[in-house]
């Protein structure tokens, strides 16, 4: 790791002032990403704000029926939450399915929205990157790119989103709530949260310099079935190939959310639109502009047989 | 062939001084020991209560609890396998939870309780889980069982606590099954692929905690 300075946050507002003020700074919550990439001089900060004191970890309803998550809510306590287990239980198997005990502990609600790609040719300083360094080119476009996302790419970037827990965020419409540096509070909805790559595949958040998010609002709960499918090389502990969120009414409609092969937590209109339809008509419709490679083309398949998994599952519901 | 009394350690570092299975932590005035904190050093100051003891260390921002642990207070029972929190070698037990120490800052920390392996239980007074590691052949090289044994102790107060898992059918109906065990101690990578006997050893340490 490269030197840097370290601080303890005594208020939200000092935060986000003290990280828009001090070059180079970041904030650090849970830190099993942030760390894991110091170590490999991927993430060079020269001063660290320690945001772990600032209370934000409580669970609580909203005058609208809602639910406020603390941006420091661990992932172990947040799937563990007797709210969320029975109003939006999606988001408790989305959890359930992503890291390892350990990391789940330390894991925070924030942080596992601003959690980076896991593109080998991002970790791989010797390889060329537009995300790690702007204008280096990208090695995984022609190179090894069976992991990487085939919706929302570019020319610049074929990074997928890793996070599981992003992908039930999107699909029950929550809000993440921040703090500028100016002390001004905004509520940006996920959909906007996560920036396409674009030709700036280095600017990954709507977030600006100093903003920190203080908690995640979900909507009142939907109600419907709630079913997470996560599709990966072996039975746990591994980043997604394909990963589907979903929740069915009764009424025969439903909407579905992607992980694994969007440049960000994938939702489209049209496949919620089609979900009468079944399966095919759903993946048809949320793989519209998919751009694969010789590697990832058979995601588009996995796609669909995931969602038929899903279906099947929604029908042995009693 | 080393003699019964010689620890590898023992012998590998050419004294007996740190004998990594001693119970009691290296007192505080051997931290002193190491580079103090001087003005303008970026050092910091750090107090954790480690297996029971309170310690002092001053430490540069960068170093790891597992670094902390390992090369700072001598706890060497803890193990630095892949330092990316991919095999949880490192695991340790802070505030009650289990996490990857490699993947923290002891800066973190300060004023946090841990458990590691040392803590859990000594060679006169094993850790039920300890001694049922050993009567399952629950490992073969034994690098990665500190961390193993401190995930499968923390995996049943989870399981007690009706904290969920990936393969629990009712997210509230938490119980103790191979699979529900299994899924838990996925974050713990076994080169020697000891897993069925670590199933066994947890098993069997449930099972006398339900009686």
């Amino acid at each position: 790791m490269k030197p840097f300075t370290y601080s303890r946050a005594t208020s939200v507002a000092d935060a986000a002032k003290t990280a828009a003020s001090t070059q180079g700074a970041r904030f650090i919550a849970g830190g099993t990403n942030l760390l894991d990439l110091m170590k490999l001089q991927i993430e060079t900060p020269t001063h660290l704000i320690d945001v772990n004191h600032l209370g934000l970890d409580r669970i609580e309803p909203t005058p609208e029926g809602g639910l406020r998550i603390g941006a420091l809510v661990r992932n172990t306590d947040l799937a563990a939450d007797k709210v969320v287990r029975r109003d939006y239980s999606v988001l408790s198997r989305a959890l359930l399915a992503g890291a390892s005990g350990q990391l789940r502990n330390k894991a925070t609600t924030a942080g596992n929205l601003l959690q980076r790609t896991r593109c080998p040719y991002f970790y791989d300083t010797n390889m060329p990157c537009n995300k790690r360094k702007p204008g280096s080119g990208c090695g995984a476009i022609g190179g090894i790119s069976r992991s990487l996302a085939i919706l929302g790419v570019s020319d610049a970037c074929i990074a997928q989103h890793p996070s599981d827990m992003a992908v039930a965020m999107r699909l029950l419409d929550a809000q993440v709530d921040t703090v500028g540096a100016d002390g001004v509070a905004r509520a940006i909805p996920i959909a906007d949260f996560h920036s396409l790559p674009g030709d700036t595949p280095h600017v990954e958040t709507a977030l600006k310099s100093g903003e920190i998010i203080t908690s995640v609002t979900l909507p009142k709960p939907i109600g419907g079935t709630h079913v997470y499918r996560k599709v990966r090389d072996r039975a746990s502990y591994a980043f997604a190939l394909v990963s589907v969120a979903a929740v069915f009414g009764k009424d025969g409609g439903g909407r579905f959310a992607f992980g694994g092969i969007g440049a960000k937590p994938w939702r489209t209109p049209s496949a919620d639109a089609a979900a009468s339809s079944g399966a095919k008509a759903v993946a048809e419709a949320a793989l519209s502009g998919a751009r694969t490679t010789h590697h990832s083309d058979f995601k588009k398949t996995l796609v669909e047989r995931t969602l038929a998994s899903l279906y099947r599952q929604k029908e042995a519901r009693p | 062939m080393p003699s019964d009394h010689l620890t590898r350690r023992s012998l590998l570092q050419g004294s007996a001084a740190i004998a990594a299975a001693a119970p009691a932590l290296v007192p505080t005035g051997a931290a002193a020991a190491r580079p103090t904190a001087k003005e303008g050093t970026g050092m910091i100051p750090v107090e954790l209560t480690v297996n029971g003891r309170e310690v002092h260390l001053q430490l540069d921002p960068r170093t790891t609890l597992l670094d902390a642990l390992r090369e700072h207070l001598h706890l060497t029972g803890t193990k630095k396998g892949c330092d990316q929190g991919q095999c949880g070698a490192c695991t340790v037990i802070v505030e009650g939870r289990r996490i990857n120490s490699c993947l923290t800052l002891a800066v973190m920390h300060d004023g946090d309780k841990v458990t590691t392996i040392e803590g859990l239980g000594t060679p006169e007074k094993l850790h039920p889980m300890q001694r049922a590691f050993i009567s399952h052949d629950g490992y073969q090289c034994g690098y990665c069982t500190p961390g193993q044994i401190c995930s499968a102790v923390a995996v049943l107060d989870e399981i007690a606590a009706g904290i969920p898992s990936h393969v629990t059918p009712d997210l509230d109906k938490v119980s103790l099954s191979n699979s529900e065990l299994r899924e838990r101690m996925s974050g713990n990578i076994c080169r020697c692929a000891a897993y069925p006997n670590i199933i066994a050893a947890m098993n069997d340490v449930a099972g006398e905690t339900k009686a």
